[in-house]
This record gives C-alpha cells, sequence and structure tokens, in this order.
C-alpha cells in the first residue's frame, strides 16, 4: 500500500507540502522572536525590502511572516481537530444506521438529513454567533457542519460489507452483534473514511478561514482567514497583505487533496484481480 | 481456406504479472461451419485469446507477435476504424454474464436494431423487422413481446438468446462465445448449446468456443484445444482428445470431471443429526397502494431428514430454494413455518440470545472463497473467533486450529496469514476447517466446490470424502451439479421451485429417476451420453 501511494508524485508533492507547513506551525515561537501581535517595524513595509522582515508588515506594523506562520498552527488546529470530532459523531451513527436498518437507520438517515438540509456555511456562521468565538466553539461548529456526510458514507459501506459471506459466518460462530460490527464489519471501511477524512481536513481549514475572514474567528489567535479579511480594505495599496495568506491557503488545501487522491488511489485500486483468464 | 487461422501468437503481460505472457505461441485455425472448442482452467489464457483477437485486451496487455488471418488480412494489426467495421459485422462474439453485457436501459429490440445502426444498414423499419427475425431464430417465446422487454424482464437464458441474436444480426462469419452457459442452468445450458448447434449447421459460421467444461466439450465440439498457462498442450479432433487424452494435463482434467460413475453406496443412516419438517419460507416484494404484494414461496412445506454420518445432495437449479432452505436450517434466515430439529432443539424457535448458544451446532462452508474470509482478519482469528465465544479456553482453541489447518491440507503456519494470501481453493479449505473448528452436529455446503476449477474441486471433494469417514460427519452438500452430488453424496434430494420433488439414494436417483423433473435434469447434464459411454 505504501509502494502504490510513494510511486505517486502528486502524493508524495501533498506530503513534502504538508510536513513543510506543520514543521513551520511547531517552530514558530523559535523562528520568530516576537509574537504575531507585536508591532516591530513602521506599517505598510513591502516585502523582499528589509532583513528579517521577509514578507513586510501589515497596516499596524506587524510582521507577516511571523503572522503565517502562527495562522499555521491554528488552521491545522482546526482543521484536525474538527475533523476528528465530526468522525466521532459520524462513524458511530452512520455504523449503527447500516448496521442494524429498519428503524435504527430510518431514525439516524431522518436526524443526518435534517442536517443536511442547511446550507454548511450559514449554520457554522449561526452556531459561532450563539457561542462565544473561540478556537473551541468554532472546531465544534466545523465538526457539527460537516459529519453528515461521514455519516452517510460509512452507512453505504457497512450496509454493504454487512451481506458478504464472511458476516453470515461470524454469526454462525455466535458472536453477537455489537461484536460482528466493531471487529468484522468496520475495519473493512476504514479505507474510504481515511480518504474523506484527509479531504475534510482542507474543507475545514476553509470553513475556519471563512470564518475568521468574516470576523468570527477567536480573536486572540492569529488566523489566515483573519489576515485576509483584515487587509481586505487595503487591497489595491497593500496586496502583500491578502495575496501571502490566501497562498498558504491554497497550498495546505491543495496538498491535503493531494494526499487524499493518493490514499483513494492507494487504498481502493480498481485493479480488479478478476477476469484475467 | 480457413476462416480464421492464428499463428504463433504470444500475448504480453504487463510487469509484475505473475507470468511474463497471458498467451505465448498458440497457433489453431477453424474451418468454415467449425465448432472448436479452447479448453482451460482459469488463468490459461483462452479468453485473452479471444480479447485479442476482438480487440478488446485490457489496457496494458498487448499483442508481442504473431499473426491472425481472417478474409487474409491480419486482424491484429488492422487499423482501430477498420477493426470497428469488422466486429460485429464479420466477427462477433457472446461473453459469459448476458445481464451485463446487455444495456439495461433499452429494450431488446432496440439493442439488436442498433448493431444494424451501428454498422449504418438498412431503414428503421427494416432494422426492425430484421431484429423480429432474429428474436423468433433464436427461439424465444413470444417474439412481439421480447422485442419490447427490457433485459432485467427476461431469464438468464432468454437474454443469452438475445444476445446470440445481436451477435447474429450482421451474419458474422466467426462466432467467438467467451463461457456463454456457465452461468445458465443445465438444462437452460443444455437449450443454449443445440441453439448454437443448430445455428452453425443452418449459417455455416465458424465458432470458437471457450469453456472450462469437458462436459460441454463432449456436447458440441469438432476440434478441442487445451491450453495451460498460456500454452496449448494438446490438440485434435473431439471424440479423440477425449477418448484418448495424449497429455498428462489433459489427462487429469478429464479424471477431475464428476462423471456419472457411482461409488458404491453406503449403508443408510438411523440415527437423524437434521430433522426438518414442514418448513416454509416466503419472500414478500413490492406492494403499495395499488399493487398487490408479490410472494415467492421460496422453500414450501418441505420435510427432510440427514442422517447422522450421511451426505444428503440438495440439487435443484438457480431459484429452486435450495439456498433459502440451507441458510433457514443455520437460521440465518427464520422461516415462516416449521421446524429445523438439531440434537433435540427446535432452531427455528429459539430466541436471539438462545441461538447464539447454539450456533454452533451447525455450521456452514460457503459458495464464494473470496467473500467468505474477513479480508481484514487473520486465519488463527477466523478459526478461533467461534470456539472462544463457546467457551474453549484460547490456547486450546489456537491448539486446535492449528490441528485444524493441517488435517485440511495447508499447514499450521497458514494460521499467522491473511486470507488474500491464499488462492480459491485453499481458502475454501480454510472455510471447511472453519466449520469443523466448531464440532458441529451438521454442515452444510451450499455450492461448496461451484466456484472452483474442475482440477481445484476434485481436490477439495477428496477432502469432503476423506473428512466425511473420519469424522463420521452429517452434511447437506447443496449444489446446482447432479455430477457433483453423485460423487461425495448418499442420497439426493431434488428442488424445483421451492418443493421437493424426489428424494431418495443416489442408485436410485441417477439409474432409477421417478419423477419428469429428475429425468429432465439428468438428461441435460451435459456430456452425459460420453459419460455413460465411458462407464460401460
Amino acid at each position: 500500500m505504501w509502494k502504490r501511494f510513494s510511486s505517486n508524485i502528486g502524493a508524495m508533492l501533498g506530503v513534502v507540502l504538508l510536513l513543510a507547513v506543520i514543521a513551520v506551525a511547531i517552530f514558530a515561537p523559535i523562528i520568530f522572536s516576537h509574537t504575531p501581535w507585536q508591532m516591530v517595524q513602521r506599517p505598510f513595509l513591502t516585502p523582499f525590502t528589509m532583513d528579517g522582515l521577509p514578507l513586510g508588515t501589515d497596516t499596524l506594523g506587524r510582521d507577516v511572516a511571523s503572522q503565517l506562520a502562527y495562522g499555521a498552527r491554528v488552521s491545522l488546529l482546526v482543521g484536525l481537530v474538527s475533523t476528528l470530532v465530526a468522525l466521532l459523531i459520524g462513524v458511530p451513527l452512520g455504523a449503527l444506521a447500516g448496521f442494524y436498518g429498519n428503524w435504527v437507520d430510518e431514525g439516524a438517515m431522518r436526524f443526518t438529513e435534517f442536517f443536511q438540509t442547511i446550507p454548511n456555511f450559514a449554520l457554522a456562521i449561526v452556531l459561532v454567533a450563539i457561542f462565544e468565538p473561540t478556537l473551541a466553539s468554532i472546531t465544534i461548529a466545523i465538526a457539527i457542519v460537516s459529519w453528515p456526510p461521514v455519516a452517510r458514507l460509512v452507512r453505504a459501506e457497512v450496509m454493504s460489507v454487512r451481506k458478504r459471506e464472511f458476516v453470515d459466518a461470524a454469526r454462525l460462530a455466535g458472536l453477537s452483534r455489537p461484536r460482528i460490527l466493531l471487529t468484522q464489519v468496520l475495519p473493512n471501511t476504514v479505507s474510504p473514511i481515511i480518504v474523506m477524512a484527509s479531504l475534510m481536513v482542507a474543507t475545514a481549514i476553509l470553513l475556519e478561514s471563512s470564518l475568521s475572514f468574516l470576523g468570527l474567528g477567536d480573536p486572540n489567535a492569529m488566523s489566515w482567514g483573519y489576515m485576509i479579511g483584515a487587509a481586505r480594505t487595503v487591497i489595491r495599496s497593500a496586496w502583500w497583505l491578502s495575496f501571502f495568506p490566501g497562498i498558504a491557503i491554497v497550498l495546505t488545501v491543495l496538498a491535503l487533496n493531494l494526499i487524499g487522491e493518493g490514499l483513494n488511489d492507494a487504498l481502493n485500486p480498481h485493479l480488479s484481480r478478476k477476469g484475467k483468464a | 481456406m480457413s476462416t480464421l487461422s492464428i499463428e504463433h501468437l504470444s500475448i504480453g503481460l504487463p510487469q509484475g504479472a505473475d507470468r511474463a505472457f497471458a498467451v505465448e505461441d498458440v497457433s489453431f485455425a477453424i474451418e468454415k461451419g467449425e465448432i472448436l472448442c479452447v479448453v482451460g482452467e482459469s488463468g490459461s489464457g483462452k479468453s485473452m485469446t479471444a480479447n485479442a483477437l476482438m480487440g478488446l485486451l485490457p489496457p496494458g496487455v498487448t499483442v508481442k507477435s504473431g499473426r491472425a488471418l481472417f478474409e487474409s488480412r491480419d486482424i491484429l494489426r488492422l487499423p482501430e476504424a477498420e477493426k470497428q467495421a469488422l466486429r460485429g459485422a464479420r466477427i462477433a462474439m457472446i461473453f459469459q454474464e448476458p445481464m451485463t453485457a446487455l444495456n439495461p436501459l433499452m429494450r431488446i429490440g432496440e439493442q439488436i436494431a442498433e448493431v444494424f445502426a451501428a454498422h449504418d444498414r438498412f431503414s428503421q423499419q427494416e432494422r426492425r423487422d430484421k431484429a423480429l427475425n432474429l428474436v423468433r431464430e433464436v427461439g424465444l417465446p413470444d417474439p412481439e413481446k421480447i422485442i419490447r422487454a427490457y433485459p432485467f424482464q427476461l431469464s438468464g437464458g432468454q437474454r443469452q438468446r438475445a444476445m446470440i441474436a445481436m451477435a447474429l444480426a450482421l451474419e458474422p462469419k466467426l462466432l467467438i462465445a467467451d463461457e456463454p452457459t456457465t452461468a445458465l442452468d443445465v438444462t437452460t445450458q443444455a437449450q443454449i448449446l443445440k441453439l448454437i448447434l443448430d445455428l452453425r449447421d443452418r449459417r455455416g459460421m465458424a465458432v470458437m468456443f471457450i469453456t472450462h467444461d469437458f462436459g460441454v466439450v463432449a456436447e458440441i465440439a469438432d476440434q478441442v484445444i487445451v491450453m495451460r498457462e498460456g500454452r496449448v498442450v494438446e490438440r485434435g479432433i473431439a471424440a479423440k482428445v477425449l477418448t484418448d487424452p495424449q497429455h498428462d494435463y489433459t489427462r487429469r482434467l478429464l479424471d477431475a470431471i464428476p462423471t456419472g460413475k457411482l461409488p458404491p453406496a453406503r449403508a443408510p443412516r438411523e440415527v437423524p443429526a437434521l430433522e426438518i419438517k414442514g418448513l416454509r419460507k416466503v419472500y414478500r416484494t413490492g406492494g403499495g397502494f395499488f399493487r398487490p404484494v408479490r410472494e415467492v414461496r421460496a422453500v414450501d412445506d418441505v420435510s427432510l431428514t440427514v442422517g447422522r454420518g450421511e451426505v444428503l445432495g440438495l440439487v435443484g437449479e438457480s431459484g429452486s430454494g435450495k439456498s433459502t432452505l440451507g441458510r433457514t436450517a443455520v437460521r440465518l434466515v427464520t422461516p415462516d413455518g416449521g421446524q429445523v430439529l438439531v440434537g433435540g432443539s427446535d432452531l427455528a424457535a429459539l430466541s436471539e440470545e438462545e441461538l447464539r448458544k447454539q450456533r454452533h451446532k451447525v455450521q456452514m462452508v460457503f459458495q464464494d472463497p473470496y467473500a467468505s474470509l474477513n479480508p481484514r482478519q487473520r486465519i488463527m482469528g477466523a478459526l478461533t473467533d467461534g470456539p472462544i465465544t463457546k467457551g474453549v479456553p484460547k490456547a486450546q482453541a489456537q491448539a486446535r486450529a492449528k490441528e485444524l489447518l493441517e488435517i485440511v491440507g495447508l499447514g499450521a503456519d497458514a494460521a499467522s496469514r491473511f486470507p488474500h494470501e491464499f488462492s480459491g481453493g485453499q481458502r475454501q479449505r480454510i472455510g471447511i476447517a472453519r466449520a469443523l473448528a466448531m464440532d458441529p452436529e451438521l454442515i452444510i455446503a451450499d455450492e461448496a466446490v461451484s466456484a472452483l476449477d474442475v482440477s481445484i474441486q476434485a481436490q477439495v471433494l477428496d477432502l469432503l470424502r476423506d473428512l466425511r469417514e473420519r469424522f463420521e460427519l452429517s452434511i447437506l452438500f447443496i449444489t446446482h451439479d447432479l455430477r457433483v452430488a453423485a460423487q461425495l453424496c448418499d442420497r439426493i434430494a431434488v428442488m424445483k421451485k421451492g418443493k421437493l420433488v424426489e428424494i431418495g439414494t443416489v442408485h436410485d436417483i441417477f439409474l432409477n429417476p421417478q419423477q419428469e423433473y429428475t429425468r429432465q435434469l439428468l438428461a441435460a447434464v451435459p456430456g452425459a451420453g460420453w459419460a455413460k459411454a465411458g462407464a460401460a
């Protein structure tokens, strides 16, 4: 599996990009002696004009490079944690619905549809507006709007796996139904879940950026979306203030998509072994 | 001049395949009006040869060398446009699975007419008339109605007839048939084979018939070539190859075919291991405000017993309810009425919780060796899950699992491996070991050897016979293949449309069948005449 993944140039590029972003996020306090909130120079310093401030300064004279690095922390953290929470909601719900069927399925799916009928972004805005906009509440809000597709995917996978003969064999072995679900059915649904999760992290990062752009981000955390939002009014005089965070978002999301696609090819090879008579 | 002559054909496989060539240095010729059977087991390269002729090779697989002369042109080297003109018009092909080869959203008549349209022949009205004639020629019932039907409304045999009608539309000189009867019931298979013979006589076309079944070969072949791992190992006139095979592999294949030769009868068993009394299962589908519920009586008031140490064969065509009966007997399906008595308790009446404690009494060996093992669980887990749940200490269950793997001929080290490391036949052995691990009173084998190649099938049957003697196993052996049933079973029960038609010892059923339906089944077995001649 790793062999198939590593032979995919796009996926490896994605891994390298993502590792770079992660490294920058982790080592931000070491690379930069000042926090992203500190004013270090005169405002509107253009990029590449002063040593130590390669990306220039913003409207208040803060270091853009440092802001980018700290913004990576927020983006990655929100992306990963919200995806995990979404999986924690979606996987069990989908698994139960797919495995037990009947009224469990009906109930779980109507519940899921209830969430799917409300536009994602609108619901996220409402949730963040109701709670205080903190990192935790933003993460939860993103998780709440992104679990329904997980539930549907897991349900469909479980439904197809549970009809396979080895599940019948497990029933004949006298295993209880919950145990069959956990040990026989769910392990066979991981590949598509992993693929979906990697793509969900990308979507979550975009959602977080959009929220901060609208000013609904955590006021105590520097994030890419916030940077673009703050630079919106000066986009004609100071292009770099929105350009660099924009590039950061594009590259990170691209990296995650490349990885997701690579995982998809590696985990679900369509090269069937049958029909080779 | 031959209709088709293939000279030194080699087809290369992509790198990393299990061998370099799918087909290696194969030469043969088919004369006008002749049926050539290409016989081989899966992976022998027989389908690849046909696909190469039609220009349907999968990506990565290429023709390395050789020629295929058809109408004095090398069809392997033609430009794509000319190949396309040739396909359908001069060379036609029919496939194993007619459901997937037909467009599910198009009416039968339109699909046949489309063949004419693709080659720009005739007017609309003529196309429709011709389609009707073809439908009539391939013997589909009620042609006017059939051309307006969708594929899903036809039975398997009717769909294959429709495929043949499409293939014949432009009066091809060569018909390539790739296992066209493998997915069909024996009686339907016999009809399709007869149809192909008729059409050959009437139209004088050459037929390349790919099959794995020597019984089919005996029915229709003029010439035979036997392929193994991409090479031709034997060729000749059908009658000669069947009666006097020269190559060792052909001889083994022929020996492996379950023949009508009956093993000596064993003493009847008195103590019942399984008693089924008045079993009924009805499937209800559809039903709405305006539509009545459709009822299918899958099992309709069936009673039978399997004695301790006895193998009862349950034979029937698809849809006869034999699998439902088997699944009901292990209570994977809950019956609507009747009793399933095993060791004194009625499995059909137990609650879910009690049932789980009694599960070990009846075990099942499944049909599809690729679906019946969890791909993410090691063999050891598959073999010990059940016994441990039953209360056997873990160490003891593992020791027993290793012992069983030895018994089924795999070796104890198989335990730590994953299912994908095994071939179909080996997986089926694991399935048998899994069933034995529970020390069941009865094993139900649902088409347990149907998905296997003949030589592997023979080995698994040998194993079952051996186990039957060693452990006094009671087996309900479900199969569609009378020849297989004859090899293993003490008694045979014949089912048709959910009802038990006839039950008796193997000798009674084969030599002195009481029911008309049983007689039909026996007559439809491919190569029946040849097998009888061989036995005499």
